[in-house]
């Protein structure tokens, strides 16, 4: 993953120095403002103080930061800024994973709405800190959402939780305490994953890896090579795996995979670090969808979750994730709990109060609950039904190549297979945006016909 | 390995080696050898306050504003823009460096609506996890771009001030601040401190309601001690974390930054809505670094988006929202003005009364420092076993640094305050 940060040269303490000289002019040889580094005695001070330096107010220092160069666009985020850029009226946004309705417009789940109005209506509520761990009862709410109810490693209280901002926080978290107290710092990481994944770990100190996961040829899993790269990675090593969905390709192991994949683990050793965040999404149910979590679970064995609500409840400028660790015993995950909270406060000190008090109200509440699982189906059913679209609409131009895939895949995403050229000639011609690397959000039909047009004339042999 | 070999055979079902599915090999725990971390020196008080069962017990540890009840308060101002936001229910992603109007608002505030800076453009600002975020997106960017840089920190300050500069990998110096003879500010030693820093370093600076001695510098110090950064070259950061809580007057409060503004500095300044808004859990905060020009400021900001982006992508919209949708209302905006000076007047009231009540007691000591300091915390200058005395008899938890937030108390509790702080140190 090509690195984004533009290292700057340093700014010398001469360059800054030459840079005062330039704007300050004329009142400016005292020695106080020599570039030696020792400090200036009592008499120079008191001169400086009666020297007369006339300044605009603009015109003191430059800047220490003058050489800082523009970072690039965020690959991911970057479309959107650019889709809001395009003044075209048949613009269509492919690019982030946020749900729209068939209408094209954002959605608040209803379930949401109501949640929000009993929280605003409640006088006591307030607004204090939270604590470092987050809100406790949507901690408790939250692992058993992913770990199932009756999960023994909850039953026997062996998980830590705690409330990140997100996705992207727990993970972040997540990588910051295992950079600090455990052993191995190598993170093994699917091909292709989600663009902010290794930059997330690399903050967190961590050494990112890969392992094969997509074959292009088959548009599905590369089970061999991933076996083959798990097998060689370091006793100990670090995995990250898509609990489901995966991002951004839409193929997921089958169950039998999962099992496979699962005493592969656990017999090199190999320490799981899930990130969930389409639970329900996927295949519209929750209990499914954790299938693989909950198998790695049931061995009794120690893992990392990293969970977000911000696509299955719709709250994602909410920030809501959680952070769950499963540890052998109670007195581990004790201990583990505490060492989180050191990395949490020098961070953000506590995490936000509001998405977290909205999935708490809906979670704990069995009518809220069943509303939710209700409205989540119909999401998923309705992202399946435009596979399935897309499909059919392919099948029926008689579209060159195979997009068997399209119903395979499972998940917001689908892989087009474009390449960044063609990528870019959609964006161009058609003010389609999606990521250079040619996956899509499924989000919206309209724009079927317009990738079907392009994929079905082929204009450039592109698919021959 | 035997386990590729057993793939490429296709005859995964057949293998005997691999465990039996129902246990995991690895017998014993990854990190059975992680030692409990110590309790958070502030947020663990409150923990412990809770935990008490005495009805005598009093909270003066963190630092979140009380009502004259012991209650905390949810501003009137916020409560109406709930009620305006909740109809609009986005709950979209906002852009990696926050809500452009928040920003836009926060800016006016720190830096004065008719600030040139912000006409020009000049300022690479973004949306933080309030001040903490501001202060630690700061310090990874200080790090990254100016690697060989360290910061100085005042002694006392906040805690995690250490904890953020530490995570960030940036070396820490301090300088000193607080005079403890005096309980007041040791301007000369601070001065002399800075004067001997390598020219060219970086300043946390508490911009005013200095936490947790309470203790600022006057205008005229202000000033010199800007007069002295110009001729090192020193690098401001502000920390304002108390604007409109001190003086109870947010103009007034900005006072020092707009002294080092006028002076020509280009500072940096992190900004919390945590105590001055009410809004302590939507953790809504501003970064922001002054720029030679726009473009430089574009640069700047672009890079900030680029160390957010890996810690939690974007920040929270719930605070942000009530944030702009207070300060861009002239009528709302008037609403908060006046409730912010209720909450500076009632501290202010509070500290008048218990150095009244501690000198009613005839201590023997000077309580002259209560009403000297400002903001949400008073520097007692008891020491830890004194707190522990205070909380061990009579109920009261504190930082054990001995001091005291202010918020915390109340006319119902003035008097018991005084009574149990004369008994330890008489």
């Amino acid at each position: 993953m090509d690195e984004a940060i533009m290292r700057v040269d340093r700014t010398s303490s001469e360059r800054r120095l030459s840079t005062l000289v330039r704007h300050l002019g004329a009142g400016l040889s005292s020695p106080s403002c020599s570039p030696s580094h020792t400090s200036i005695s009592t008499e120079q001070f008191e001169n400086s103080k009666n020297a007369k330096i006339s300044l605009s107010p603009m015109a003191a220092f430059g800047s220490v930061f003058a050489n800082v160069v523009q970072a690039p666009e965020d690959p991911i985020l970057g479309v959107t800024v650019a889709y809001n850029k395009d003044p075209s009226p048949l613009k269509v946004n492919l690019g982030v994973g946020a749900y729209r309705t068939e209408e094209g417009k954002p959605l608040v789940l209803n379930v949401v709405k109501k949640a929000e109005q009993s929280l605003i209506n409640d006088p006591s509520r307030f607004k204090e800190y939270l604590p470092i761990t987050g809100l406790a009862e949507f901690n408790k709410l939250s692992a058993k959402l992913i770990f199932g109810a009756d999960s023994p490693a909850i039953q026997e209280n062996r998980v830590a939780t705690v409330q990140c901002l997100s996705g992207t926080g727990s993970l972040r978290v997540g990588g910051e305490f295992l950079a600090k107290h455990y052993h191995e710092r190598s993170i093994y990481i699917p091909v292709p994953t989600w663009g902010n994944h290794p930059k997330v770990f690399m903050m967190a100190g961590l050494k990112p890896m890969s392992y094969r996961y997509y074959d292009p040829s088959t548009r599905g899993l590369d089970f061999q090579g991933l076996v083959e790269d798990l097998s060689a990675a370091p006793e100990g090593s670090i995995v990250l795996l898509h609990a489901c969905a995966h991002n951004p390709t839409g193929v997921d192991p089958t169950p039998e995979q999962w099992e496979q994949i699962r005493q592969l683990l656990r017999s090199r050793s190999l320490l799981p670090f899930f990130d969930s965040a389409y639970q329900g999404f996927a295949s519209g149910s929750l209990d499914k969808d954790a299938y693989s979590v909950r198998l790695f679970v049931a061995d009794g064995g120690e893992l990392l979750m990293a969970q977000s609500y911000a696509k299955n409840m719709g709250l994602y400028g909410e920030r809501v994730g959680a952070l769950s660790i499963v540890c052998k015993s109670a007195d581990v995950a004790g201990k583990v709990e505490s060492q989180l909270k050191l990395v949490i406060r020098p961070m953000y000190s506590n995490p936000p109060l509001h998405g977290a008090s909205i999935v708490a109200t809906i979670l704990r509440s069995p009518e809220l609950y069943h509303e939710w699982t209700v409205e989540l189906k119909a999401m998923a059913d309705r992202i399946i039904s435009m596979r399935q679209e897309l499909f059919n609409a392919l099948q029926a131009k008689g579209t060159p190549g195979d997009w068997s895939h399209i119903i395979k895949q499972i998940g917001m995403f689908t892989f087009t297979g474009l390449n960044k050229g063609q990528v870019a000639f959609m964006t161009r011609e058609y003010h389609i945006y999606m990521t250079s690397d040619g996956h899509i959000y499924l989000n919206n039909a309209t724009f079927y016909n317009s990738l079907v047009i392009f994929l079905q004339e082929d204009q450039h042999g592109w698919f021959e | 390995m035997a386990f590729r070999a057993m793939i490429s055979s296709r005859s995964i079902q057949q293998s005997k080696w691999v465990p039996s599915a129902g246990v995991a090999r690895q017998m014993s725990s990854w990190f059975g050898h992680v030692e409990p971390a110590a309790k958070d020196p502030i947020l663990g008080v409150t923990e412990a306050f809770l935990a008490d069962p005495s009805p005598d017990k009093v909270n003066v540890g963190v630092g979140a504003y009380r009502d004259d009840n012991g209650k905390p308060v949810v501003l009137e101002c916020v409560r109406e823009a709930e009620r305006r936001i909740a109809g609009n229910l986005i709950m979209e992603y906002l852009p990696m460096g926050g809500s452009s109007h928040m920003i836009e608002e926060s800016l006016k505030l720190a830096y004065g609506e008719d600030s040139d800076f912000i006409k020009d453009k000049r300022i690479a600002a973004v949306q933080a996890l309030s001040g903490t975020g501001a202060c630690r997106l700061f310090a990874d960017f200080q790090k990254r771009f100016l690697p060989d840089s360290q910061i100085y920190i005042p002694v006392p300050t906040w805690a995690n001030h250490h904890n953020i500069w530490r995570d960030a990998r940036v070396p820490q110096n301090t300088f000193r601040y607080y005079h403890p003879e005096t309980k007041g500010l040791d301007f000369s030693s601070l001065m002399e401190d800075i004067k001997n820093s390598p020219n060219g370093s970086f300043f946390l600076l508490h911009a005013c309601a200095h936490n947790p001695t309470g203790v600022d510098p006057s205008e005229e110090q202000w000033r010199e001690i800007s007069h002295l950064f110009k001729s090192k070259n020193h690098f401001p950061f502000f920390d304002m974390a108390y604007q409109g809580f001190a003086s109870g007057n947010p103009e007034r409060d900005a006072k020092a930054i707009r002294i080092f503004l006028d002076d020509g500095h280009l500072i940096g300044c992190a900004q919390s809505f945590a105590k001055n808004m009410g809004l302590y859990g939507q953790r809504a905060g501003c970064l922001s670094i002054l720029c030679d020009n726009e473009m430089e400021a574009v640069a700047v900001k672009s890079q900030l988006q680029q160390i957010g982006r890996p810690m939690y992508s974007n920040p929270p919209v719930h605070g942000a929202l009530i944030v702009s949708t207070i300060l861009g209302d002239p009528e709302l905006k008037k609403l908060w003005l006046q409730e912010v000076k209720g909450m500076a007047d009632r501290i202010i009231g509070m500290r008048t009364a218990l150095r009244e009540n501690l000198e009613k007691l005839g201590s023997p000591l000077s309580w002259e420092h209560i009403t000297n300091q400002i903001g949400m915390f008073c520097y007692s200058g008891m020491s830890p076993e004194q707190v522990d005395r205070l909380t061990n008899e009579y109920h009261i938890y504190m930082t054990r640094n001995g001091r005291i937030s202010m918020a915390g108390v109340t006319t119902g509790n003035v008097g018991y305050l005084a009574n149990a702080i004369h008994e330890v140190t008489k």
